[in-house]
């Protein structure tokens, strides 16, 4: 038991576990495992973000473009559904994933080859997808009438008692785990952030690396374009706007460190579940719209002083086992 | 500053200046709208657009920051008057917060009206409401009642909880529940701040905390859609009405669907027609906005000025199964 305890997942769980407890006391339904399902269908789209984002903060980057890069990925599928209507879902779905890539592509060659820190790349190319949705669009909103009936519905049905948007979150969940835990791929993208020098001497192309990140957090935001846009049902320029804030607070809530080689694929999906049942919760346990803001603030913030802690306390151990050999 | 950068100022200065001459003649009007990309603003536009023609003399400029903020606005107002534009007509984001900005601009002999939504009386000449705020709060109850033979709970999903417009609808509408609808039951009032997450989290929020909700009325184009999907998604079709403002393009399919039995919402291209023709009109024509002046909105009619110097232009219209084909062709 005090083993599990040093695991910071082991804490968010047991948070999460206190959270919904205290609005089951406002809310008893809360806690019932059709909600709570409900729950994580809502927060699916956040959690595949947070997985893409982790990726990046963790060789020591950061992805600002998230939110804008769905949102033009968002505008593209849309568009094309409306005006082919007969394009087959599962291809849309290759194209939203290609055209997020070749966004995240962009942000990761500019770092890569330019060496540009991620976070001025990301803030420009954030103003410049956005405006190239606006471009693209020319300003005007795609409609629910104009999407059809498969587009909606795709992540709608359901599969096995669960919609194919939990599915899906499931199926990213256990991607990035084998990614992060068992391919070299995901070793060196640890490596590149814990200590970049020492992950050249050990052969890895950190740059490269780096670009790799970023690639998959496109992807992921192009995945997440289709699957944004077929839930709220409507594309506009506005979609996501300064939804970039969650995902990050969802990393840092799930334990990614922001300075680069810590987290896990656990931590960033039960940050994402915090996060969305604290958004979910809200509503339903009648606070008011002003103290909402100040709760969920107030949560990142205690979240990111309990990990900064948790972190600096790691660094003693290490240092005190060093001495002790 | 290098001597290049000068130069290039100095060019870009020159430039700027001859361009200026060049449409002296013509009436610059700027159309600045809470922000680009809307569908309802871009319906506006088409409306300003028209009046411009009809009025011959009147070179439009259309404009608003990318994100709906007053901050964003206010640079572009600032802009506006750098430009040395001869009429402001300004949907706010802020009502407060613009005063010095087209405060600013009026001293520099700019007309400054707004419309849609307000700017506090000193920072502007007049203000065109799309309706008035009585028979909107009025309406959007109506709306869910025409539906409720026997009454019951309904909710408002509104937009941001600081929303000047909302706000002000909402009050009306509790101040006409006692008397006109007895039955109708109002149980809460959230606010999804025109995002469609926010808008999603807090319908579903209303239907787990109010299970026997009949109706949700959603007086903000962005909530009424998202409150709809919900009732959509969770098979409450026919148990829960949908109702609210909202653009016909853009919700038919709920009207389709039975989420909704109708809403309502006023002209946003007569709107801008009609904010245009009052710029115009005071630029221009040089008449003078006071309380009691009657003046002309071109083929809408007229406005009526009162205490505040605001005007309003006419009742929301309503939109059902039997018209929303035809209009959502249009916005």
């Amino acid at each position: 038991m005090k083993n599990l305890f040093k695991y910071r997942e082991a804490w968010l769980l047991l948070a999460i576990a206190v959270v919904v407890g205290l609005i089951s006391t406002r809310f008893p339904a809360f806690a019932r495992p059709d909600n709570l399902a409900q729950v994580f269908n809502d927060t699916s789209i956040l959690m595949i973000l947070a997985l893409g984002q982790m990726v990046v903060i963790l060789t020591r980057g950061i992805d600002l473009s998230m939110a804008a890069n769905l949102c033009f990925t968002g505008m593209v599928v849309a568009m094309l559904n409306a005006a082919y209507p007969g394009i087959p879902i599962p291809l849309l779905i290759v194209i939203a994933l290609a055209v997020g890539l070749v966004l995240g592509a962009i942000n990761g060659l500019l770092v890569w080859r330019l060496d540009i820190p991620s976070i001025v790349v990301t803030l420009g190319t954030l103003t410049i997808y956005r405006g190239a949705t606006f471009v693209l669009s020319g300003g005007a909103w795609v409609n629910a009438d104009q999407m059809s009936p498969a587009f909606i519905g795709f992540q709608r049905a359901v599969v096995a008692g669960i919609p194919v948007l939990s599915w899906v979150a499931i199926g990213v969940i256990a991607l990035f785990f084998v990614l992060m835990t068992r391919t070299a791929l995901g070793r060196s993208i640890y490596a590149a952030g814990v200590n970049p020098t020492a992950a050249v001497y050990a052969g890895i192309n950190v740059g490269r690396t780096q670009f790799v990140a970023f690639c998959i957090s496109g992807m992921i935001s192009g995945l997440c374009g289709y699957l944004w846009i077929s839930r709220y049902v409507i594309a506009s320029v506005e979609v996501a706007n300064g939804y970039e804030l969650n995902i990050i607070a969802a990393c840092v809530i799930g334990g990614v460190s922001i300075a680069g080689g810590i987290g896990s694929v656990g931590g960033a999906v039960l940050g994402a579940l915090f996060l969305g049942i604290i958004s979910n919760a809200l509503p339903v346990i009648n606070i008011s719209p002003f103290w909402q803001m100040a709760i969920s603030g107030s949560a990142i913030i205690l979240a990111v002083v309990l990990n900064a802690r948790g972190e600096r306390r790691q660094g003693r151990i290490i240092l005190k086992k060093a001495e002790a050999r | 500053m290098s001597i290049w950068k000068k130069l290039l100022v100095t060019a870009a200065f020159s430039a700027a200046m001859v361009v200026n001459a060049a449409y002296a003649d013509n009436v610059k009007i700027a159309l600045v709208v809470k922000s680009l990309g809307n569908g309802f603003f871009d319906a506006a536009n088409k409306g300003a657009e028209e009046a411009a023609k009809e009025l011959g003399d009147v070179e439009l400029i259309y404009t608003g920051p990318t994100k709906a903020t007053a901050e964003a606005q206010i640079e572009v107002v600032n802009a506006l008057i750098a430009q040395k534009v001869n009429a402001i007509a300004i949907s706010a984001n802020d009502a407060d917060a613009l005063v010095p900005a087209l405060k600013k601009a009026m001293e520099r002999g700019i007309t400054v009206i707004s419309w849609d939504s307000g700017v506090a009386p000193e920072g502007r000449q007049l203000h065109l409401n799309p309706s008035d705020t009585n028979l909107i709060g009025e309406t959007i109850i109506k709306l869910a009642a025409d539906y409720l033979p026997e009454g019951g709970d309904v909710a408002i999903l509104s937009a941001a909880s600081t929303a000047t417009n909302q706000n002000a609808w909402i009050d009306a509408a509790k101040k006409v529940l006692p008397e006109k609808f007895p039955k109708i039951n109002l149980v809460a009032t959230v606010y999804g701040d025109d995002d469609s997450a926010k808008s999603t989290d807090e319908a579903k929020g209303l239907l787990k905390s109010y299970p026997n909700l009949k109706a949700i009325i959603a007086p903000t184009t962005v909530g009424v859609v998202a409150a709809a999907q919900v009732v959509t998604d969770e098979g409450l079709i026919g148990k829960v009405n949908v109702t609210g403002l909202a653009l016909p393009s853009e919700f038919k399919k709920f009207i389709d669907n039975g989420a909704s039995q109708a809403v309502a919402l006023w002209n946003p291209i007569d709107l801008g027609y009609s904010a245009i023709y009052l710029a115009h009109d005071l630029a221009v024509k040089k008449e003078e906005a006071k309380p009691g002046a009657t003046l002309s909105i071109g083929r809408v009619g007229t406005v009526t000025l009162d205490d505040t110097n605001s005007a309003a232009m006419a009742p929301p219209f309503q939109f059902d199964k039997s018209n929303i084909e035809e209009f959502s062709k249009i916005y």
